[in-house]
Order: structure tokens, then sequence, then C-alpha cells
């Protein structure tokens, strides 16, 4: 789950002790005036949980009030990446000296956190990875016991950075800290700005929760951003399934997300599109009924395909639910099934009693009778 | 980690209703299950089963080289951890949607005391007509049989349904291993490789994989090492960039992950990489020069 920049500095940075510059979230030009003739000349900076706002555009200085309330007209309303522009963090404009770049991330290959830092602050990592992988600074974490100060001190070491290399180290504990307490997949500053006045601040955060420790951070994830849905996909958070839609017109229900996939691949294969990636595996297996409503909602539908194949996902009770929606939803697509595994015998006895459709013995059989019906 | 039928394996989680259902599964297609697990339930009899207090007390009384966990993701590294302690030597972590800090605690405790993980995520590990732990249709004939192929799949559905191909096709399974959907699996592709290659039952090997990660370019590394004939098949190609598909751990970024770029790795090493899953029992029965049977093409 993504952040926007004003809410990562208030619940990681605010939390963590880390300084950043005075800021007022805004809603409106008006408002956004009026917070600028408290802070003086100031940063006008969109609220979206995509990165590039500046090459967007979204971001702009202003010296004055009437400055101010002009860029944020002009941003206001704006689409950066899949978002438009509602909110606006306005902040007093720092006297840069220096930009690093700093992060606490997964590294996924080791099973252990990751600290980062650079100082070509200001551009994305992946631009100094590409231009200068020197300039990048790498702290592989025990687990369990954390960054020592003397790892941190040696993680900076030689790169010149004077006085204030003490802030940068206590910064780095207290994002690492910060990261372990909040179940952070990532937390980034970039910039790090040393400041003419030899203060070390974050003008920027990007913090990004693990999805997976949301029943346990409920009360930040609250102030996430869902990311951007479509209607029927956000039917299907809300149902706790996730959907995704395409530009295809052959539906998919399947359980497990890699038969879920190569359902979407073979299709493909014999010259479909197909309509959405919905997966009922795992413990989302009993939700067939749901499911099923929405692959069915998908507008410009041709055919579905129902491809089960039962591991712990049992067929048997994912097809009941199937045929329990179907006598409500009545779909109006022809719907090719292919069931096999755990409880196959009744799934298929089901389908054929119930429906008096017969599954195909075989999914390439089934998936090449629905991309015809689509065609 | 190809498990066999002198195994001793204990279920943390017994008698929960996926712990139940499942070890009654593994119990009568021979799995030697020793022992359970839930502290609420130490003493009791489940299914046929002692259970015991914790991880420790049931390797203390029944011995154990095996555990596999029926575990919610809340309180599964409390569960994985304890097990490592215990010195369990081989952990199947079945449960999915666990935090990624919990998982790297897992491996940190895992990595400390000699345990290899299996997962998280994982439907399990077959030893077709020996034993299983899991959630694999095993016990399913038109699923697996006895045989010579080893099957590596980070998902357990597609591992069905690769698993159902070969045997239609005639061709039986010497072991499957999955591997899990986690962006942070203790056992790797190369992992399962390694273990398939050294195994002497095995004569060709089948890697199925997914899009996102390295797992699958690491393995190529390894793969030029090996003689047996091997396939692959990497499910995603059809799959958007940037949006992860159901298993965390697939999902394209930038460049890294891409379906292309496996393909490109795996076959550099000398894999057959086929399009669709109905093509690989025939490329795998080609690499053995065995006949195959006509019925295989789905």
């Amino acid at each position: 789950m993504n952040f926007e920049e004003y809410a990562a500095k208030a619940l990681i940075l605010a939390p963590a002790g880390i300084a950043t510059p005075r800021g007022i979230l805004c809603t409106s030009a008006a408002k956004a005036a009026k917070a600028a003739a408290d802070i003086g000349p100031c940063v006008v900076k969109a609220q979206v949980p995509a990165g590039k706002r500046g090459k967007a555009g979204g971001i702009k200085l202003a010296a004055t009030r009437p400055e101010a309330e002009q860029a944020a007209s002009q941003i206001l309303g704006m689409t950066i990446g899949d978002y438009i522009v509602e909110r606006l963090l306005i902040e007093e404009q720092a006297k840069i000296a220096r930009e690093f770049y700093a992060a606490v991330l997964h590294n996924t290959a080791a099973h252990q956190p990751l600290i980062l830092f650079s100082t070509e602050g200001g551009m994305d990592i992946e631009e100094i990875a590409a231009e200068k992988p020197d300039a990048i600074r790498r702290l592989l974490v025990d687990f369990d016991t954390g960054p020592s100060p003397a790892e941190i001190a040696g993680m900076l070491a030689g790169l010149d950075l004077g006085a204030a290399q003490d802030q940068i180290a206590d910064i780095l504990a207290r994002l690492y800290a910060a990261y372990r307490a909040r179940d952070a997949e990532l937390v980034e500053i970039n910039p790090l700005a040393l400041l003419a006045d030899g203060r070390v601040v974050a003008l920027d955060c990007k913090f990004v929760l693990d999805d997976a420790a949301v029943f346990r951070q409920s009360q930040i994830a609250a102030h996430g951003s869902p990311g951007a849905m479509t209607a029927l996909e956000k039917r299907g958070a809300e149902a706790g399934l996730k959907l995704i839609q395409l530009d295809g017109n052959v539906g998919v229900l399947a359980n497990g997300a890699g038969l879920t996939m190569t359902t979407m691949d073979v299709i493909s294969h014999y010259g479909g599109r197909p309509a959405n990636f919905l997966e009922i595996g795992g413990e989302a297996y009993t939700k067939s009924e749901i499911a099923l409503d929405l692959v069915l909602s998908n507008p410009g539908l041709k055919s579905l395909v129902i491809n089960f194949c039962g591991a712990f996902a049992r067929t048997d009770v994912m097809t009941d639910g199937v045929v329990e929606a179907w006598q409500k939803l009545k779909p109006k697509v022809p719907v090719f099934f292919s069931i096999h595994g755990t409880g196959e015998e009744e799934a298929v006895k089901l389908v054929r009693d119930q429906l008096g459709i017969e599954p195909y013995d075989f999914m390439e059989d089934a998936i090449q009778e629905a991309v015809k019906a689509a065609s | 980690m190809i498990l066999r039928k002198k195994d001793r394996v204990v279920v943390l989680g017994i008698t929960g209703k996926q712990g139940t259902f499942w070890t009654e599964k593994m119990i009568a297609y021979g799995t030697r299950v020793v022992a359970g697990v839930n502290p609420k339930r130490a003493g009791e009899t489940h299914v046929g089963v002692p259970v015991f207090a914790t991880a420790a007390d049931a390797a203390r009384e029944m011995g154990s080289d095996v555990a596999v966990m029926f575990i919610p993701p809340p309180m599964a590294k409390e569960a994985a951890v304890s097990a490592a302690e215990a010195g369990v030597k081989l952990l199947v972590v079945l449960t999915e949607h666990i935090p990624a800090q919990d998982v790297m605690a897992m491996h940190t405790a895992a990595a400390r005391h000699g345990t290899r993980i299996v997962g998280p995520n994982t439907a399990g590990l077959v030893t077709p007509g020996e034993c299983f732990i899991g959630i694999m249709p095993a016990f399913v004939p038109s699923v697996f049989k006895p045989g010579r192929v080893g099957v590596i799949s980070r998902s357990g559905s597609l591992g069905t349904l690769v698993c159902l191909n070969l045997t239609r096709a005639g061709l039986g399974q010497s072991a499957f291993i999955g591997i899990g959907g986690d962006p942070m699996l203790g056992t790797t592709t190369t992992d399962a490789l390694r273990a398939l290659d050294e195994e002497a039952g095995t004569h060709a090997i089948v890697i199925v994989g997914e899009i996102g990660g390295a797992m699958e370019e690491d393995a190529a590394e390894y793969a030029r090492k090996v003689k047996k004939p091997m396939v692959a098949f990497i499910a995603g190609a059809a799959s958007p960039p940037g949006k992860k598909m159901g298993h965390a751990g697939a999902i394209v970024t930038g460049s890294a992950g891409s379906y292309a770029g496996k393909r490109k790795a795996l076959e550099a090493a000398g894999i057959v990489v086929v399009d669709t899953p109905a093509q690989i029992a025939p490329a795998v029965a080609a690499g053995l020069g065995a006949p195959v049977n006509q019925a295989a093409q789905s």
C-alpha cells in the first residue's frame, strides 16, 4: 500500500524524530494562498502516490501568496500517473547545500533488510544506479540485531560528509527503526538535504506498507492510498478478491495465481484476449459466488473460462459456489469449464447435473472454445 | 527436500479445520505423521495422532525430521521460529500472506539453527506412491503417479495441472517440489534443481516458473551443469507489468523478472522452454526418448 508524501512524513518521519520543512496540507487554491501567507516563500507540491511529480509539473516554487495561489490552481486537478491531484502540500522553501538519498527496503534475495545511502540525492535511485553505481552505499542488516552504530559509520565513511555525518548516521538509524515499527516494504527519503545552516532535513518521503501486515498496522493503513482501481476492481477489493481488469473479452475464473496467469497465457496463445485476472486460490477459494458475479460484470465480456485445478482449493467447494451464483446471475455469455484435482468427481457431477454443461477433459480445449466463442 | 516414507512428520496446527482435513489425507496416503502441535490441546489424540504443546515437546517425545505448518499469518513467525529452535531439519510453510518482516525473522532463525524452510506459500512436497506433505492432491490418481520426472513449481494449482498432464501422457513423477509463491523463499528453484539433479530416481526435470524475481535466471546458471533433460514453462507471458499477479512474488518491475528475460536465460542454459502447459509432456518425452501417450494434449 502506497502513501502520499504528507502521510509518509506524518506517519514515518515525525514519530521517528526526523526533521522535515514546515508544511500545511490544502485542498483548494484559496487555502493554499492562505498557507503561503503563513509560511512565506514556499513549494507547492501535488500529493499523489506516484513518482516523477516534479517532471509532471506537479511541484512548483512560489515566492509570494499570489504565486502560490496560481501554482495551486494549476496543479489541482492535474493528472499524474493514474491519479488526479486533489491535495497539495505547501512547504517552506529550504536553502539546500547538498542533496542525499536514503532508504531502507527488503533485500529479498538475502532475506534481510537493506539500507541504502547515496550522495547523489534528487535523482531516482534507478538513475543513480545506472549512471553512478559507485555512489550508492549498501548495508545489509542482521534482522535480529539491527544495524550497529559502527556499521552505519562504516557505510558513510569516505563520503566527505563533514559535520553532517553524525546527523545522517542518526537519521539512518531512526529510519531503520521506523521501517521495522511500521512494517514498511520501503521507506525512502529523496532528497535528504543538508541545508545552508547545517541542518539535515527530509524534503520528501516515500513509504510503502507491506500489504500482508495491514492486519496489525490498521491505524496507519487507514491513511494509505488504495491505488488507482476501476469500479469493478474496487468491488473485488471490498470482497477481499484481487481483480485486475484487462482490455480483452475472454473472462477468467481460476484458482491459484499460477493457474490464473497460465489461463491468461493460453488464451493469448490461441489468439484471444483475456478480460481479467481474478484468482480465488488460497483462503479465498470459498468466494466463488462473488467471484463469478465480478467476472460476469465486466463490460465487453464475450465468453468465460472457469478453470479449476484443486490442490488446497477444493474444486467441489468452488464449483458449489459457482452453481449457487449461477441461478441468480444467469450468465448471458457461454461458459467453458475445466475441472481437475481435489474434489473433481463431485465438481464435475455438479456442473453436469445442475448446469447441464459438460466440463472439458483438457484445459486447452475449454480455452480454445472460449476464444472461438469470443471472436 | 525429497520426502521419504521413513521421514517423521510433525503437523503444527493439527487441530484446525485445514490441519485436520490434510493430516487425514497425508496419513491415508502413507505419510508418517508422528505428532501434532496445539498448545491448548496437549495430551489429546487428534485424528489418531498425539498432540503436544510445542514443537520442542513433539520432537523430544516422538522424534521429528519434518514439520509442516497449518498456521494463520499472524502466528506463523512464532510457530516457525520455535520449530527451528526445536531442531526441525525441514520446515514446510504453507501459509500465504505472512508479513515480509516476519518472513525475514523466520529465515534468520532457520539459518541460525540449520533448518531448511520450504516456502512460505508452498503447496508442499509429494513423492508419488510414497508420501506427501502439504495441500497437494497427491491422492488423486489422475494427477500423480510414481515415475521418473521431477517437477519444481512455485504454484500449487499450476503444479497440479502439470503433473496431471504428465500422468496423462504416461509420465509418472519421482518428486514434486513446491517451492512457493512468496518473494522470500527458503528453498529456491536452484536448490530444488540441485536436489532433483542429485536424486538417482529422477531422469528428467520440469521447472514451472512465474514472472517476477530472479530465481529462474539463477537456476539457469546451475542448469548448465545438469545432464538430465530439462523442460520449463514460465507463467505470466500475458500479464501486464507493474501489477502483482496474486502471488506477492509475481510482479514485473522495470525489466527485472520479465517473461522474456527468464525465457532467454533458461534457453541459453539448454533448457527447452515451452509456450503452454500442454507442450510440457511431449517435450519431456522427447528428452527422455520415451513414447508419449497421444491423449496428452491439455
